[in-house]
Protein backbone atom coordinates (compact mmCIF):
# COMPACT_ATOMS: atom_id res chain seq x y z
CA UNK A 1 0.00 0.00 0.00
CA UNK A 2 2.78 2.36 0.93
CA UNK A 3 4.63 1.44 -2.23
CA UNK A 4 1.59 2.24 -4.31
CA UNK A 5 1.11 5.55 -2.56
CA UNK A 6 4.75 6.50 -3.06
CA UNK A 7 4.63 5.42 -6.69
CA UNK A 8 1.56 7.53 -7.38
CA UNK A 9 3.05 10.52 -5.62
CA UNK A 10 6.32 10.20 -7.48
CA UNK A 11 4.59 9.84 -10.82
CA UNK A 12 2.41 12.85 -10.13
CA UNK A 13 5.32 15.07 -9.19
CA UNK A 14 7.71 13.88 -11.85
CA UNK A 15 5.60 13.57 -14.97
CA UNK A 16 3.65 16.76 -14.48
CA UNK A 17 0.64 14.63 -13.65
CA UNK A 18 -1.45 17.64 -12.81
CA UNK A 19 0.53 18.46 -9.68
CA UNK A 20 1.35 22.04 -10.57
CA UNK A 21 -1.37 22.23 -13.17
CA UNK A 22 -4.31 22.18 -10.79
CA UNK A 23 -2.67 24.79 -8.64
CA UNK A 24 -2.00 27.05 -11.63
CA UNK A 25 -5.59 26.63 -12.76
CA UNK A 26 -6.86 27.59 -9.30
CA UNK A 27 -4.65 30.68 -9.37
CA UNK A 28 -5.85 31.74 -12.81
CA UNK A 29 -9.54 31.23 -12.05
CA UNK A 30 -9.38 33.33 -8.90
CA UNK A 31 -7.29 36.00 -10.57
CA UNK A 32 -9.75 36.22 -13.44
CA UNK A 33 -12.73 36.80 -11.15
CA UNK A 34 -11.93 40.45 -10.29
CA UNK A 35 -11.52 41.13 -14.02
CA UNK A 36 -14.98 39.72 -14.61
CA UNK A 37 -16.91 41.31 -11.75
CA UNK A 38 -14.89 44.49 -11.17
CA UNK A 39 -12.38 45.46 -8.50
CA UNK A 40 -14.85 46.66 -5.84
CA UNK A 41 -13.36 45.40 -2.51
CA UNK A 42 -16.73 45.06 -0.78
CA UNK A 43 -18.11 42.90 -3.57
CA UNK A 44 -14.97 40.77 -3.77
CA UNK A 45 -14.97 40.26 -0.05
CA UNK A 46 -18.59 39.11 -0.24
CA UNK A 47 -18.03 36.55 -2.99
CA UNK A 48 -14.51 35.44 -1.96
CA UNK A 49 -15.48 32.24 -0.06
CA UNK A 50 -17.65 31.02 -2.92
CA UNK A 51 -15.09 31.86 -5.58
CA UNK A 52 -12.32 30.10 -3.70
CA UNK A 53 -14.46 27.00 -3.26
CA UNK A 54 -15.52 26.97 -6.87
CA UNK A 55 -11.94 27.45 -8.04
CA UNK A 56 -10.74 24.59 -5.86
CA UNK A 57 -13.54 22.37 -7.12
CA UNK A 58 -12.79 23.09 -10.77
CA UNK A 59 -9.06 22.62 -10.27
CA UNK A 60 -9.80 19.27 -8.66
CA UNK A 61 -12.10 18.31 -11.53
CA UNK A 62 -9.43 19.17 -14.05
CA UNK A 63 -7.02 16.56 -12.76
CA UNK A 64 -9.57 13.76 -12.34
CA UNK A 65 -9.33 12.18 -15.77
CA UNK A 66 -5.67 11.41 -15.09
CA UNK A 67 -6.55 9.66 -11.86
CA UNK A 68 -7.15 6.29 -13.52
CA UNK A 69 -6.71 6.86 -17.26
CA UNK A 70 -2.91 6.45 -17.35
CA UNK A 71 -3.04 3.31 -15.25
CA UNK A 72 -5.75 1.98 -17.50
CA UNK A 73 -3.73 2.57 -20.64
CA UNK A 74 -0.54 0.85 -19.50
CA UNK A 75 -2.38 -2.04 -17.86
CA UNK A 76 -1.51 -1.20 -14.26
CA UNK A 77 -5.20 -1.24 -13.41
CA UNK A 78 -5.58 -4.86 -14.52
CA UNK A 79 -2.61 -5.77 -12.35
CA UNK A 80 -4.09 -3.94 -9.38
CA UNK A 81 -7.41 -5.72 -9.87
CA UNK A 82 -5.71 -9.11 -9.63
CA UNK A 83 -3.19 -8.12 -6.95
CA UNK A 84 -3.46 -9.51 -3.40
CA UNK A 85 -4.24 -6.00 -2.19
CA UNK A 86 -8.02 -5.50 -2.44
CA UNK A 87 -8.95 -3.23 -5.31
CA UNK A 88 -10.97 -1.10 -2.88
CA UNK A 89 -7.82 -0.43 -0.87
CA UNK A 90 -5.75 0.31 -3.96
CA UNK A 91 -8.35 2.78 -5.18
CA UNK A 92 -8.56 4.40 -1.77
CA UNK A 93 -4.81 4.88 -1.90
CA UNK A 94 -5.04 6.36 -5.36
CA UNK A 95 -7.69 8.82 -4.22
CA UNK A 96 -5.49 9.68 -1.23
CA UNK A 97 -2.53 10.30 -3.53
CA UNK A 98 -4.74 12.47 -5.71
CA UNK A 99 -5.77 14.44 -2.66
CA UNK A 100 -2.17 14.95 -1.54
CA UNK A 101 -1.10 16.14 -4.97
CA UNK A 102 -4.09 18.36 -5.79
CA UNK A 103 -6.28 18.89 -2.73
CA UNK A 104 -3.55 19.75 -0.28
CA UNK A 105 -1.78 22.35 -2.47
CA UNK A 106 -5.14 23.97 -3.10
CA UNK A 107 -5.79 24.20 0.62
CA UNK A 108 -2.35 25.75 1.12
CA UNK A 109 -2.86 28.25 -1.69
CA UNK A 110 -6.37 29.29 -0.67
CA UNK A 111 -5.39 31.79 2.09
CA UNK A 112 -2.99 33.60 -0.25
CA UNK A 113 -5.67 33.88 -2.91
CA UNK A 114 -8.15 34.88 -0.20
CA UNK A 115 -5.88 37.82 0.52
CA UNK A 116 -6.13 38.90 -3.09
CA UNK A 117 -9.93 38.64 -3.01
CA UNK A 118 -10.14 40.72 0.15
CA UNK A 119 -11.52 37.88 2.26
CA UNK A 120 -12.46 39.16 5.72
CA UNK A 121 -10.07 38.22 8.52
CA UNK A 122 -12.51 36.02 10.40
CA UNK A 123 -12.92 33.77 7.38
CA UNK A 124 -9.42 32.38 6.89
CA UNK A 125 -9.33 29.69 9.54
CA UNK A 126 -12.72 28.27 8.63
CA UNK A 127 -12.04 28.50 4.89
CA UNK A 128 -8.87 26.46 5.26
CA UNK A 129 -10.61 24.07 7.64
CA UNK A 130 -13.56 23.62 5.29
CA UNK A 131 -11.30 23.00 2.32
CA UNK A 132 -9.25 20.56 4.37
CA UNK A 133 -12.42 18.71 5.32
CA UNK A 134 -14.07 18.94 1.92
CA UNK A 135 -11.37 18.28 -0.64
CA UNK A 136 -11.03 14.57 0.31
CA UNK A 137 -14.70 14.21 -0.62
CA UNK A 138 -13.95 15.85 -3.96
CA UNK A 139 -11.15 13.34 -4.57
CA UNK A 140 -13.18 10.26 -3.64
CA UNK A 141 -16.28 11.32 -5.56
CA UNK A 142 -13.97 12.08 -8.47
CA UNK A 143 -12.52 8.59 -8.15
CA UNK A 144 -16.00 7.18 -8.72
CA UNK A 145 -16.48 9.39 -11.78
CA UNK A 146 -13.07 8.38 -13.11
CA UNK A 147 -13.94 4.71 -12.62
CA UNK A 148 -17.16 5.12 -14.59
CA UNK A 149 -15.45 6.80 -17.53
CA UNK A 150 -12.14 4.94 -17.56
CA UNK A 151 -12.82 2.98 -20.72
CA UNK A 152 -14.46 5.84 -22.57
CA UNK A 153 -12.53 7.62 -25.27
CA UNK A 154 -12.29 11.35 -24.59
CA UNK A 155 -14.12 10.78 -21.33
CA UNK A 156 -13.05 14.09 -19.79
CA UNK A 157 -16.20 16.01 -20.63
CA UNK A 158 -18.46 13.12 -19.67
CA UNK A 159 -16.56 12.86 -16.40
CA UNK A 160 -17.34 16.50 -15.63
CA UNK A 161 -21.00 16.03 -16.46
CA UNK A 162 -21.25 13.02 -14.16
CA UNK A 163 -19.23 14.42 -11.29
CA UNK A 164 -20.50 17.99 -11.08
CA UNK A 165 -24.00 17.14 -9.79
CA UNK A 166 -22.38 14.82 -7.26
CA UNK A 167 -20.25 17.73 -6.04
CA UNK A 168 -23.28 19.88 -5.18
CA UNK A 169 -23.68 18.95 -1.50
CA UNK A 170 -19.96 19.27 -0.79
CA UNK A 171 -19.82 22.66 -2.47
CA UNK A 172 -22.89 23.92 -0.63
CA UNK A 173 -21.70 22.94 2.83
CA UNK A 174 -18.09 23.95 2.24
CA UNK A 175 -18.85 27.34 0.77
CA UNK A 176 -21.59 27.95 3.33
CA UNK A 177 -19.17 27.32 6.20
CA UNK A 178 -16.60 29.68 4.70
CA UNK A 179 -19.25 32.30 3.97
CA UNK A 180 -20.71 32.18 7.46
CA UNK A 181 -17.29 32.51 9.05
CA UNK A 182 -16.37 35.40 6.78
CA UNK A 183 -19.52 37.28 7.80
CA UNK A 184 -18.93 36.54 11.46
CA UNK A 185 -21.63 33.92 11.88
CA UNK A 186 -21.30 30.59 13.59
CA UNK A 187 -20.01 27.99 11.13
CA UNK A 188 -20.01 24.76 13.13
CA UNK A 189 -23.15 23.25 11.58
CA UNK A 190 -22.04 23.30 7.94
CA UNK A 191 -18.56 22.18 8.99
CA UNK A 192 -19.99 19.17 10.79
CA UNK A 193 -22.22 18.35 7.82
CA UNK A 194 -19.21 18.63 5.54
CA UNK A 195 -17.18 16.33 7.78
CA UNK A 196 -19.99 13.79 7.78
CA UNK A 197 -20.25 13.95 4.03
CA UNK A 198 -16.52 13.45 3.60
CA UNK A 199 -16.45 10.48 5.96
CA UNK A 200 -19.39 8.89 4.16
CA UNK A 201 -17.80 9.29 0.74
CA UNK A 202 -14.47 7.98 2.10
CA UNK A 203 -16.26 4.92 3.37
CA UNK A 204 -18.47 4.24 0.34
CA UNK A 205 -16.84 5.57 -2.81
CA UNK A 206 -13.83 3.22 -2.96
CA UNK A 207 -16.27 0.30 -2.86
CA UNK A 208 -18.54 1.73 -5.53
CA UNK A 209 -15.54 2.56 -7.72
CA UNK A 210 -14.01 -0.89 -7.29
CA UNK A 211 -17.35 -2.51 -8.14
CA UNK A 212 -17.56 -0.45 -11.31
CA UNK A 213 -13.98 -1.21 -12.33
CA UNK A 214 -14.48 -4.95 -11.82
CA UNK A 215 -17.60 -4.80 -14.01
CA UNK A 216 -15.63 -2.98 -16.67
CA UNK A 217 -12.74 -5.46 -16.60
CA UNK A 218 -14.93 -8.52 -16.69
CA UNK B 1 -47.36 -17.08 -12.72
CA UNK B 2 -44.80 -14.71 -11.31
CA UNK B 3 -43.71 -11.25 -12.23
CA UNK B 4 -40.27 -12.56 -13.15
CA UNK B 5 -41.72 -14.29 -16.21
CA UNK B 6 -41.70 -10.92 -17.92
CA UNK B 7 -37.93 -10.81 -17.56
CA UNK B 8 -38.02 -12.93 -20.69
CA UNK B 9 -37.84 -10.44 -23.60
CA UNK B 10 -40.27 -12.39 -25.79
CA UNK B 11 -42.84 -12.61 -23.00
CA UNK B 12 -42.32 -8.96 -22.26
CA UNK B 13 -42.90 -7.98 -25.86
CA UNK B 14 -46.07 -10.07 -25.97
CA UNK B 15 -47.39 -8.43 -22.79
CA UNK B 16 -46.35 -5.03 -24.05
CA UNK B 17 -48.16 -5.56 -27.36
CA UNK B 18 -51.31 -6.48 -25.47
CA UNK B 19 -51.08 -3.75 -22.85
CA UNK B 20 -49.99 -0.86 -25.01
CA UNK B 21 -53.22 -0.13 -26.90
CA UNK B 22 -55.14 -0.08 -23.63
CA UNK B 23 -52.52 2.11 -21.98
CA UNK B 24 -52.36 4.60 -24.83
CA UNK B 25 -56.12 4.98 -24.99
CA UNK B 26 -56.45 5.30 -21.22
CA UNK B 27 -53.58 7.78 -21.06
CA UNK B 28 -54.98 9.83 -23.93
CA UNK B 29 -58.45 9.87 -22.41
CA UNK B 30 -57.50 10.79 -18.86
CA UNK B 31 -54.87 13.28 -19.96
CA UNK B 32 -57.09 15.11 -22.41
CA UNK B 33 -60.08 14.96 -20.09
CA UNK B 34 -58.02 16.21 -17.13
CA UNK B 35 -56.41 18.99 -19.12
CA UNK B 36 -59.62 20.05 -20.87
CA UNK B 37 -61.53 20.02 -17.61
CA UNK B 38 -58.75 21.97 -15.96
CA UNK B 39 -58.49 24.44 -18.81
CA UNK B 40 -62.17 25.05 -19.55
CA UNK B 41 -64.06 23.86 -16.51
CA UNK B 42 -62.33 25.39 -13.49
CA UNK B 43 -62.62 28.91 -12.09
CA UNK B 44 -59.73 31.32 -11.67
CA UNK B 45 -57.96 31.46 -8.36
CA UNK B 46 -58.58 34.57 -6.31
CA UNK B 47 -54.92 35.56 -6.13
CA UNK B 48 -53.35 33.67 -9.02
CA UNK B 49 -55.96 34.53 -11.61
CA UNK B 50 -55.99 32.21 -14.59
CA UNK B 51 -52.35 31.12 -14.06
CA UNK B 52 -53.69 28.52 -11.65
CA UNK B 53 -54.51 26.46 -14.74
CA UNK B 54 -50.80 25.77 -15.19
CA UNK B 55 -50.98 23.49 -12.14
CA UNK B 56 -52.55 20.73 -14.28
CA UNK B 57 -49.29 20.48 -16.22
CA UNK B 58 -46.74 21.48 -13.63
CA UNK B 59 -47.62 19.21 -10.74
CA UNK B 60 -48.14 15.97 -12.72
CA UNK B 61 -44.93 16.54 -14.68
CA UNK B 62 -42.97 17.16 -11.49
CA UNK B 63 -44.51 14.07 -9.93
CA UNK B 64 -43.53 11.89 -12.88
CA UNK B 65 -40.04 13.41 -13.04
CA UNK B 66 -39.35 12.05 -9.56
CA UNK B 67 -41.23 8.79 -10.05
CA UNK B 68 -39.34 8.10 -13.28
CA UNK B 69 -36.04 8.32 -11.44
CA UNK B 70 -37.42 6.09 -8.71
CA UNK B 71 -38.53 3.56 -11.30
CA UNK B 72 -35.04 3.67 -12.85
CA UNK B 73 -33.56 3.05 -9.41
CA UNK B 74 -35.72 -0.04 -8.88
CA UNK B 75 -35.01 -1.31 -12.40
CA UNK B 76 -31.27 -0.76 -11.88
CA UNK B 77 -31.36 -2.71 -8.64
CA UNK B 78 -33.19 -5.57 -10.34
CA UNK B 79 -30.57 -5.57 -13.09
CA UNK B 80 -27.68 -5.59 -10.63
CA UNK B 81 -29.18 -8.33 -8.48
CA UNK B 82 -30.98 -10.59 -10.94
CA UNK B 83 -29.42 -9.52 -14.23
CA UNK B 84 -32.60 -9.37 -16.29
CA UNK B 85 -31.87 -7.50 -19.49
CA UNK B 86 -35.41 -6.17 -19.79
CA UNK B 87 -34.97 -4.41 -16.48
CA UNK B 88 -31.79 -2.63 -17.55
CA UNK B 89 -33.36 -1.65 -20.86
CA UNK B 90 -36.48 -0.36 -19.11
CA UNK B 91 -34.29 1.91 -16.99
CA UNK B 92 -32.60 3.15 -20.13
CA UNK B 93 -35.96 3.67 -21.81
CA UNK B 94 -37.36 5.67 -18.90
CA UNK B 95 -34.51 8.17 -18.68
CA UNK B 96 -35.41 10.42 -21.64
CA UNK B 97 -39.05 10.43 -20.54
CA UNK B 98 -38.00 11.52 -17.06
CA UNK B 99 -35.75 14.18 -18.56
CA UNK B 100 -38.64 15.55 -20.58
CA UNK B 101 -40.94 15.57 -17.52
CA UNK B 102 -38.31 17.47 -15.56
CA UNK B 103 -38.02 19.95 -18.39
CA UNK B 104 -41.80 20.44 -18.55
CA UNK B 105 -41.94 20.98 -14.79
CA UNK B 106 -39.12 23.54 -14.97
CA UNK B 107 -40.54 25.39 -17.96
CA UNK B 108 -44.13 25.57 -16.74
CA UNK B 109 -42.82 26.60 -13.33
CA UNK B 110 -40.82 29.41 -14.90
CA UNK B 111 -43.78 30.61 -16.95
CA UNK B 112 -45.95 30.57 -13.83
CA UNK B 113 -43.27 32.19 -11.68
CA UNK B 114 -42.82 35.18 -13.94
CA UNK B 115 -46.22 36.81 -13.20
CA UNK B 116 -46.66 35.33 -9.70
CA UNK B 117 -43.26 35.67 -8.07
CA UNK B 118 -42.04 38.33 -10.46
CA UNK B 119 -39.15 36.16 -11.63
CA UNK B 120 -38.57 33.32 -14.07
CA UNK B 121 -36.14 31.61 -11.82
CA UNK B 122 -35.22 31.73 -8.15
CA UNK B 123 -32.61 29.70 -6.33
CA UNK B 124 -35.26 28.12 -4.24
CA UNK B 125 -34.69 24.63 -2.79
CA UNK B 126 -37.34 22.93 -4.89
CA UNK B 127 -36.33 24.61 -8.11
CA UNK B 128 -32.67 23.93 -7.49
CA UNK B 129 -33.33 20.29 -6.65
CA UNK B 130 -35.13 19.89 -9.94
CA UNK B 131 -32.26 21.48 -11.79
CA UNK B 132 -29.91 18.98 -10.14
CA UNK B 133 -32.28 16.16 -11.06
CA UNK B 134 -32.16 17.43 -14.64
CA UNK B 135 -28.35 17.24 -14.57
CA UNK B 136 -28.50 13.71 -13.18
CA UNK B 137 -30.75 12.65 -16.06
CA UNK B 138 -28.35 14.23 -18.55
CA UNK B 139 -25.35 12.46 -17.02
CA UNK B 140 -27.18 9.15 -16.92
CA UNK B 141 -28.20 9.36 -20.58
CA UNK B 142 -24.72 10.51 -21.62
CA UNK B 143 -23.12 7.57 -19.83
CA UNK B 144 -25.44 5.11 -21.60
CA UNK B 145 -24.49 6.47 -24.98
CA UNK B 146 -20.77 6.65 -24.21
CA UNK B 147 -20.15 2.97 -23.52
CA UNK B 148 -20.26 0.55 -26.44
CA UNK B 149 -20.76 -2.77 -24.73
CA UNK B 150 -24.46 -2.89 -23.71
CA UNK B 151 -23.96 -5.04 -20.60
CA UNK B 152 -21.13 -2.89 -19.28
CA UNK B 153 -23.19 0.21 -20.02
CA UNK B 154 -26.10 -1.29 -18.09
CA UNK B 155 -23.79 -2.08 -15.15
CA UNK B 156 -22.20 1.36 -15.06
CA UNK B 157 -25.43 3.30 -15.42
CA UNK B 158 -27.07 1.18 -12.75
CA UNK B 159 -24.33 1.99 -10.26
CA UNK B 160 -24.50 5.64 -11.30
CA UNK B 161 -28.25 5.57 -10.69
CA UNK B 162 -27.75 4.13 -7.20
CA UNK B 163 -25.02 6.57 -6.22
CA UNK B 164 -26.87 9.39 -7.92
CA UNK B 165 -29.99 8.64 -5.89
CA UNK B 166 -28.05 8.93 -2.66
CA UNK B 167 -26.54 12.22 -3.78
CA UNK B 168 -29.88 13.50 -5.08
CA UNK B 169 -31.36 13.04 -1.61
CA UNK B 170 -28.26 14.62 -0.04
CA UNK B 171 -28.51 17.57 -2.41
CA UNK B 172 -32.16 18.00 -1.52
CA UNK B 173 -31.27 18.53 2.13
CA UNK B 174 -28.11 20.50 1.39
CA UNK B 175 -30.10 22.85 -0.79
CA UNK B 176 -32.78 23.32 1.86
CA UNK B 177 -30.04 24.20 4.30
CA UNK B 178 -28.56 26.69 1.88
CA UNK B 179 -31.57 28.80 1.01
CA UNK B 180 -35.04 29.49 2.29
CA UNK B 181 -37.88 28.51 0.01
CA UNK B 182 -40.04 30.65 -2.19
CA UNK B 183 -41.97 27.67 -3.54
CA UNK B 184 -45.23 26.83 -1.79
CA UNK B 185 -45.69 23.52 -0.05
CA UNK B 186 -47.13 20.53 -1.80
CA UNK B 187 -50.74 20.71 -2.97
CA UNK B 188 -51.40 17.04 -2.38
CA UNK B 189 -49.54 15.89 0.73
CA UNK B 190 -49.81 12.13 0.50
CA UNK B 191 -48.34 11.46 3.92
CA UNK B 192 -51.00 13.35 5.84
CA UNK B 193 -53.83 12.40 3.51
CA UNK B 194 -55.07 15.96 3.48
CA UNK B 195 -54.87 18.52 0.77
CA UNK B 196 -54.37 22.22 0.55
CA UNK B 197 -56.42 22.96 -2.55
CA UNK B 198 -60.15 22.94 -3.01
CA UNK B 199 -62.14 20.25 -4.81
CA UNK B 200 -62.73 22.31 -7.96
CA UNK B 201 -59.02 22.21 -8.69
CA UNK B 202 -58.34 18.85 -7.10
CA UNK B 203 -60.35 16.47 -9.28
CA UNK B 204 -59.04 17.61 -12.67
CA UNK B 205 -55.55 17.66 -11.14
CA UNK B 206 -55.84 14.03 -10.05
CA UNK B 207 -57.17 13.11 -13.47
CA UNK B 208 -54.24 14.68 -15.24
CA UNK B 209 -51.80 13.11 -12.75
CA UNK B 210 -53.27 9.74 -13.68
CA UNK B 211 -52.95 10.74 -17.33
CA UNK B 212 -49.29 11.64 -16.99
CA UNK B 213 -48.65 8.42 -15.09
CA UNK B 214 -50.32 6.27 -17.74
CA UNK B 215 -48.54 8.15 -20.48
CA UNK B 216 -45.23 7.47 -18.73
CA UNK B 217 -45.99 3.75 -18.45
CA UNK B 218 -47.09 3.56 -22.09
CA UNK B 219 -43.94 5.36 -23.23
CA UNK B 220 -41.71 3.11 -21.15
CA UNK B 221 -43.38 0.02 -22.63
CA UNK B 222 -42.91 1.40 -26.13
CA UNK B 223 -39.31 2.47 -25.62
CA UNK B 224 -38.31 -0.72 -23.81
CA UNK B 225 -39.65 -2.67 -26.79
CA UNK B 226 -37.52 -0.49 -29.04
CA UNK B 227 -34.43 -1.20 -26.96
CA UNK B 228 -35.09 -4.94 -26.95
CA UNK B 229 -35.44 -4.98 -30.74
CA UNK B 230 -32.32 -2.89 -31.24
CA UNK B 231 -30.42 -5.24 -28.99
CA UNK B 232 -31.59 -8.29 -30.89
CA UNK B 233 -30.75 -6.64 -34.21
CA UNK B 234 -27.24 -5.97 -32.98
CA UNK B 235 -26.88 -9.56 -31.86
CA UNK B 236 -28.12 -10.87 -35.21
CA UNK B 237 -25.78 -8.61 -37.15
CA UNK B 238 -22.85 -9.59 -34.98
CA UNK B 239 -23.62 -13.26 -35.58
CA UNK B 240 -23.89 -12.64 -39.32
CA UNK B 241 -20.50 -10.92 -39.31
CA UNK B 242 -18.96 -13.87 -37.58
CA UNK B 243 -20.28 -15.93 -40.48
CA UNK B 244 -22.75 -17.87 -38.33
CA UNK C 1 -62.61 29.63 -24.82
CA UNK C 2 -62.51 30.60 -21.16
CA UNK C 3 -61.73 34.13 -20.08
CA UNK C 4 -58.04 34.08 -19.18
CA UNK C 5 -57.72 37.72 -18.21
CA UNK C 6 -54.38 39.39 -18.17
CA UNK C 7 -52.44 36.14 -17.82
CA UNK C 8 -53.65 34.66 -21.12
CA UNK C 9 -50.18 34.69 -22.66
CA UNK C 10 -48.63 32.82 -19.73
CA UNK C 11 -51.29 30.14 -19.50
CA UNK C 12 -51.46 29.54 -23.24
CA UNK C 13 -47.69 29.40 -23.65
CA UNK C 14 -47.36 26.98 -20.73
CA UNK C 15 -49.88 24.66 -22.35
CA UNK C 16 -48.32 25.09 -25.79
CA UNK C 17 -44.78 24.38 -24.61
CA UNK C 18 -45.77 21.36 -22.52
CA UNK C 19 -47.94 19.78 -25.21
CA UNK C 20 -45.24 20.43 -27.77
CA UNK C 21 -42.59 18.75 -25.59
CA UNK C 22 -44.87 15.77 -24.98
CA UNK C 23 -45.63 15.53 -28.68
CA UNK C 24 -41.93 15.60 -29.56
CA UNK C 25 -41.21 12.91 -26.98
CA UNK C 26 -43.98 10.65 -28.24
CA UNK C 27 -43.10 11.25 -31.87
CA UNK C 28 -39.39 10.51 -31.31
CA UNK C 29 -40.25 7.35 -29.38
CA UNK C 30 -42.56 6.14 -32.14
CA UNK C 31 -40.03 6.91 -34.84
CA UNK C 32 -37.26 5.07 -32.99
CA UNK C 33 -39.58 2.12 -32.50
CA UNK C 34 -40.49 1.98 -36.21
CA UNK C 35 -36.81 2.09 -37.17
CA UNK C 36 -35.91 -0.61 -34.66
CA UNK C 37 -38.68 -2.85 -35.98
CA UNK C 38 -37.57 -2.31 -39.57
CA UNK C 39 -33.93 -2.97 -38.73
CA UNK C 40 -34.82 -6.14 -36.87
CA UNK C 41 -36.92 -7.37 -39.77
CA UNK C 42 -34.06 -6.64 -42.19
CA UNK C 43 -31.59 -8.47 -39.97
CA UNK C 44 -33.86 -11.49 -39.63
CA UNK C 45 -34.45 -11.67 -43.37
CA UNK C 46 -30.73 -11.35 -43.96
CA UNK C 47 -30.17 -14.34 -41.73
CA UNK C 48 -32.76 -16.46 -43.51
CA UNK C 49 -31.49 -15.56 -46.98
Amino acid sequence: MKALLLRDLRLAVRAGGGFGLGLAFFLIVTVLVPFAVGPDPALLSRIAPGVLWLGALLACLLSLDRLLALDHEDGTLDLLATAPLPLEGALGIKAFAHWITTGLPLVAAAPVLGLMLNLSVSGYAVLVGALLLGTPALSTIGLFGAALTVGVRRGGLLLSLLVLPLYVPTLIFGAEAARRAATGQEAATPLLMLAGLTLATLALMPFASAAVLRMGLR
Amino acid sequence: MSLWEYANPVRFLRLSAKAQPVLWVAAGLSLSLGLLWGFFGTPDDMRQGSTVKIIYLHVPAALMAINAWFMMLVASLIWLIRRHHVSALAAKAAAPVGLMMTLIALVTGAIWGQPMWGTWWAWDPRLTSFLILFLFYLGYIALWSAIDDPDTAADFTSVLCLVGSVFAVLSRYAVKFWNQGLHQGTSVPVATGGRTISDVFFYPLVLSMVGFGLLFIALVFLRTGTEIRQRRTRALLARARRGG
Amino acid sequence: MPELGKYAAEVLSAYAVSLLLLAVLIWMSLRRDRRAKAALRAAEEGRDA
